[in-house]
């Protein structure tokens, strides 16, 4: 019942900000807060007891929770959490706060509205990351797309209205496909078992015929390829990044690619090994491009805000790498890069707002010598810039070395090329800094620094990250047996007990 | 015939004896609001017969009838699709200066019409409720005689939809010459290279033409675009709604007589006849810059993907049509009442201009017509995310994989033309014409609808288990 209230306080809160917030401006700020710090605090209720501590080590559900939806189908409410979920669910609700706090000044025009859609897209979000029922994952994933869209195309900039529907028809062609195989995957278990359900753990349980698991994984890979992204399935991602506002920009990169992370290592690595085993040099090949591919493009280009988002691709091409890679070091290092990319990545789309909010341009070629007149601004700049580059002592370094580490013994070619994305990213990351905050001061307007409430945001989101790269043992704690258990998966009698605990919670 | 016999028929007797009383109110004394109400509470009633008369054993009504769940299920919907319809033209015709009284009549003719279709077990029922509606719909479709769009629409729906009646009663005679009997029951298809068996193709080819003529998909659609622009906008949604739901719904209980997935040849016709429909209404939607065609031409579509399950087989395709179709009344409904109450006497608002910056002017009417149109897309929270769902289970349940590829493919096609009228409705536009302000009652019905949608779209449970029960007493193919 808790999971379930993680997803429905969000969308009270919405529902709340949007009715109580209608001609004033402060108070759907107020309100989503509110309910995101709610949120938090059930969520650290949740993770500090005892018994999903010891859970969390065994990498079992700390949680439980199935009630009957549409019986005539076998679609029940299923949520559960575990290690996984569990860092996930807290990367988006820190995320979530940091995105009502960037656009507290930012958005001063249908602020009720708004905060409607942030919050039911973080309801979404929290939605995939905690079912376990694949039609209602299916409905969280189309859940968070709508409000997404609006994000995008009511509140952001110049080239709105074709960036949103370039996001919506990729992810949502994607989607539709793994529509076709959650329903391939229904029927194909119900013909053998006579069972007709779509809960996670069931399906799990029976093996996917080899003729169509091929066919049947595509879709699902489709659908996560699509979100990740993966290159060539990233055309859309530039464009929403950049046109999105800048609370759009922080779910989208911080949160939204996350979920098809997500997807891989929940539903693609545990439900379909063998035929993945067929088809994982090709994308660990490509992994590899589009680490290099987002690098060299990044460095192209002029604006800044689209830069940030060539280096998204960049560093997914790095959780690419690590999900199929096969080894439990690389998959922790994917799930470490999914936390550090989605903060310091959320954290330079921030940046990039409020430069945009003060001199009202993301040109590079008018910015230069920020330092002078906004010293707070430029180093918190530099030290997100440096974060990203991968530098030892930040979370990126961290993930990325693992991964690498994980990835070399078995793919050694290909890492090695991958690793030169490193030296890429040092290039466009000191580009960046070189470029607006050092250099001779630009004729065009310059920035006043920051306020109290950005700079303590920042500066949280600073401490986050360096926390990942000096200790990333809390982080990883919860995850590691969960990967150790995707690389060799559990014996039969390890998944009776999970169905057991499923019908006590009952 | 007995007592049990005229209960049974209950819902029919008060449509036609409301047509009736409507008229002979008329010719005493001339009041709108009087008249509507009037129709409204045959409407009313006659839904109460359905609700008091449901979960009872099927009851034959001579050859003609056959009075079960299923009868009754649709008999339902397309009264609620009346009512409301009826209830969204009392603002619609308060704008328009011609006698709107007899409006009325026709709309429960026409309604009496589709109800008696998905309860026809014989040729004689069948032709005669596709009659019943469509000499109804002439007449409403050109209702404005002074319009030269609506005079042309009536014209074009009485022409074609006479010479759809031919093609149905020609096929009608050779499938008669071919099995010897014209009611469904004895109706059983000639081995395939035996004697009849030529004639019952042709035949039963024939009266799929005549049928795809009233269900507008590829290639009889030509009508469609046309009269849905010029006959006033509630009649568009009665022509979209009820009068395409009915005939299918007879469609599928013909089928189910005739054993379809069992004649290859049938089968391909009906799949290409599907596949073309979801790319040309989708391809064509695309391509319009008016409101009501852009509503056609996605209707056409729609049914495309709705045949879908008319391919696949056993209940779980029968209940998904039955979902289906609930979501799609909804929704057409609920879109066409948008478009009713932004009109104004001077024509419909189908310009897309009409409505740039709507979410600012009437926010209501822009969350309704939001909602509809994602619920025609698809979208989750929504009775059309639900309804497809169940249509791609149904197609990918009888591994009809190719349709339902299309389908999907098809989906993605149609969220450029939705997703491109609710950006144009969120962005600021012109805003010194005002919109007219919707009526009480026209918004009463929209957030009704608007409420319905999302219950569907969330809860469908109750809904499905009323569906379970219509379509439990449908015979399953014969052979």
């Amino acid at each position: 019942m808790i999971l379930l209230w993680l997803i429905i306080i969000p969308l009270i809160g919405g529902l709340a900000a949007w009715l109580f917030g209608r001609g004033t401006n402060s108070s759907p700020r107020w309100i989503s807060l509110a309910a995101l710090v709610s949120d938090c605090i059930l969520l650290v209720s949740l993770g500090g007891s005892e018994s999903s501590a010891s859970a969390l080590a065994r990498g079992a559900w700390m949680l439980n929770w199935t009630h009957a939806w549409i019986p005539q189908l076998g679609i029940g409410l299923h949520l559960a959490m575990d290690g996984l979920s569990l860092v996930l669910v807290a990367l988006t609700l820190v995320l979530g706060i940091a995105a009502v706090i960037c656009s507290w000044t930012e958005i001063r025009e249908r602020t009720a509205a708004f905060h409607l859609n942030l919050l039911w897209i973080i309801a979404g979000i929290l939605g995939v990351f905690l079912s376990l029922d694949l039609f209602l994952f299916y409905f969280f994933w189309e859940l968070m797309l709508v409000p997404m869209y609006f994000l995008i195309s009511i509140w952001g900039h110049e080239n709105r209205a074709y960036a949103s529907l370039k996001f919506f028809l990729f992810t949502q062609a994607g989607g539709l496909f793994m529509l076709l195989s959650i329903l391939a995957l229904y029927f194909i278990h119900g013909r053998a078992t006579g069972v007709y359900t779509f809960d996670y753990i069931q399906l799990l349980g029976t093996g996917v015929p080899r003729n169509y698991a091929f066919w049947i994984m595509s879709g699902f890979l489709l659908a996560f390829l699509v979100k990740l992204p993966m290159v060539p399935f990233h055309p859309w991602l530039p464009d929403a990044h950049t046109e999105a506002p800048t609370a759009g920009s922080v779910i989208l990169a911080g949160l939204l690619l996350k979920t098809g992370a997500y997807g891989l290592l929940r539903f693609v690595l545990p439900l379909f090994p063998d035929a993945l085993a067929s088809v994982a040099p090709l994308l660990l090949l490509l992994a590899a491009i589009g680490i290099v591919y987002g690098a060299v493009l990044a460095f192209g280009q002029s604006d800044l805000k689209r830069l940030v988002a060539y280096t998204s691709v960049s560093h997914m091409g790095f959780v690419l790498l690590g999900v199929f890679a096969g080894s439990v070091t690389a998959l922790s290092g994917a799930v470490m890069q999914m936390l550090a990319h989605g903060v310091s990545t959320g954290a330079l789309f921030i940046i990039v707002g409020l430069v945009q909010e003060r001199i009202h341009t993301r040109d590079l070629g008018s910015m230069g010598g920020f330092w002078t007149t906004a010293p707070r601004l430029s180093s918190i700049g530099l030290v997100f810039a440096l974060a990203s580059l991968g530098l030892p002592g930040f979370g990126n370094f961290a993930a990325e070395f693992m991964i690498l580490i994980g990835s070399f013994r078995p793919h050694p070619v290909i890492t090695s090329f991958a690793a030169s994305g490193l030296v890429l990213a040092a290039v466009y990351s000191l580009w960046i800094v070189q470029r607006a905050f050092h250099g001779p001061r630009s004729t065009g307007p310059q920035p006043p620094d920051l306020g109290a409430r950005e700079a303590g945001m920042l500066a949280v989101m600073i401490a986050v990250i360096i926390w990942l790269g000096m200790f990333p043992r809390p982080a990883l704690k919860p995850v590691q047996p969960l990967m150790q258990k995707i690389v060799s998966p559990a014996p039969a009698e390890d998944l009776i007990r999970i169905q057991g605990a499923q019908n006590v919670n009952r | 015939m007995s007592i049990a016999d005229l209960a049974a028929l209950s819902p029919y007797i008060v449509l036609g004896a409301s047509a009736a009383a409507v008229m002979l109110v008329i010719a005493l004394r001339r009041n709108h609001a009087l008249t509507a109400l009037l129709t409204l509470t045959g409407f009313v009633l006659a839904a109460f017969c359905v609700a008091l008369l449901y979960r009872r054993p099927p009851h034959a009504v001579t050859p003609l009838l056959i009075i079960d769940d299923y009868a009754y299920f649709y008999a339902g919907l397309v009264i609620l699709a009346g009512s409301a319809v009826a209830a969204m033209s009392y603002s619609y015709l308060e704008k328009h200066a011609a006698h709107r009284e007899e409006f009325y009549v026709l709309l429960l003719a026409a309604t009496l019409g589709c109800a008696v279709l998905p309860a026809a077990a014989h040729f004689a029922s069948f032709f005669l409720g596709i009659e019943i509606l469509s000499v109804s719909l002439y007449a409403l479709a050109g209702y404005f005689r002074h319009n030269n769009l609506s005079v042309e629409a009536g014209l074009k729906y009485l022409i074609l939809a006479a010479v759809s009646s031919a093609f149905v009663l020609f096929g009608m005679a050779l499938v008669f010459a071919a099995t010897g009997t014209l009611a469904f029951a004895g109706m059983q298809a000639p081995a395939a290279a035996g004697p009849g068996s030529l004639p019952f193709l042709a035949g039963v080819v024939m009266i799929i033409t005549g049928v795809g003529f009233k269900l507008a998909v590829v290639p009889f659609h030509l009508w469609t675009p046309d009269v849905y622009e010029g006959a006033p906008a509630p009649v568009t949604a009665f022509i979209a709604t009820a009068s395409k739901g009915a005939v299918f719904a007879l469609l599928l209980r013909y089928f189910s007589f005739l054993g379809l997935r069992d004649r290859s040849e049938l089968a391909a016709i009906v799949a290409l006849i599907a596949v073309l429909s979801m790319f040309a209404g989708n391809i064509l939607a695309l391509l319009q810059q008016n409101v009501k065609r852009l509503l056609a031409y996605s209707s056409i579509a729609h049914l495309g993907y709705l045949l879908i399950t008319a391919l696949a087989s056993g209940p779980r395709a029968l209940s998904a049509a039955a979902l289906y179709l609930a979501a799609y009344f909804i929704t057409t409904l609920g879109a066409f009442g948008v478009v009713a109450a932004l009109s104004d006497g001077s024509g419909d608002a189908a310009g897309l201009d009409a409505y740039r910056g709507l979410s600012r002017r009437r926010p209501l009417l822009a969350a309704v017509f939001a909602s509809m149109l994602f619920s025609l897309a698809g979208i989750p929270l929504t009775a059309g995310f639900v309804g497809k769902f169940f249509l791609i289970a149904a197609g990918a349940g009888s591994s009809l994989w190719f349709a339902v590829i299309a389908l999907v493919v098809n989906s993605v096609i149609g969220l450029f033309y939705y997703l491109r009228i609710i950006v144009i409705m969120f962005t600021a536009g012109r805003t010194e014409t005002d919109a007219p302000a919707a009526s009480r009652s026209a918004s009463a019905v929209l957030v009704v609808l608007m409420l319905l949608l999302i219950w569907v779209g969330v809860y469908p449970g109750p809904l499905l288990d009323v569906i379970a029960s219509a379509v439990d007493g449908i015979p399953q193919p014969l052979r």
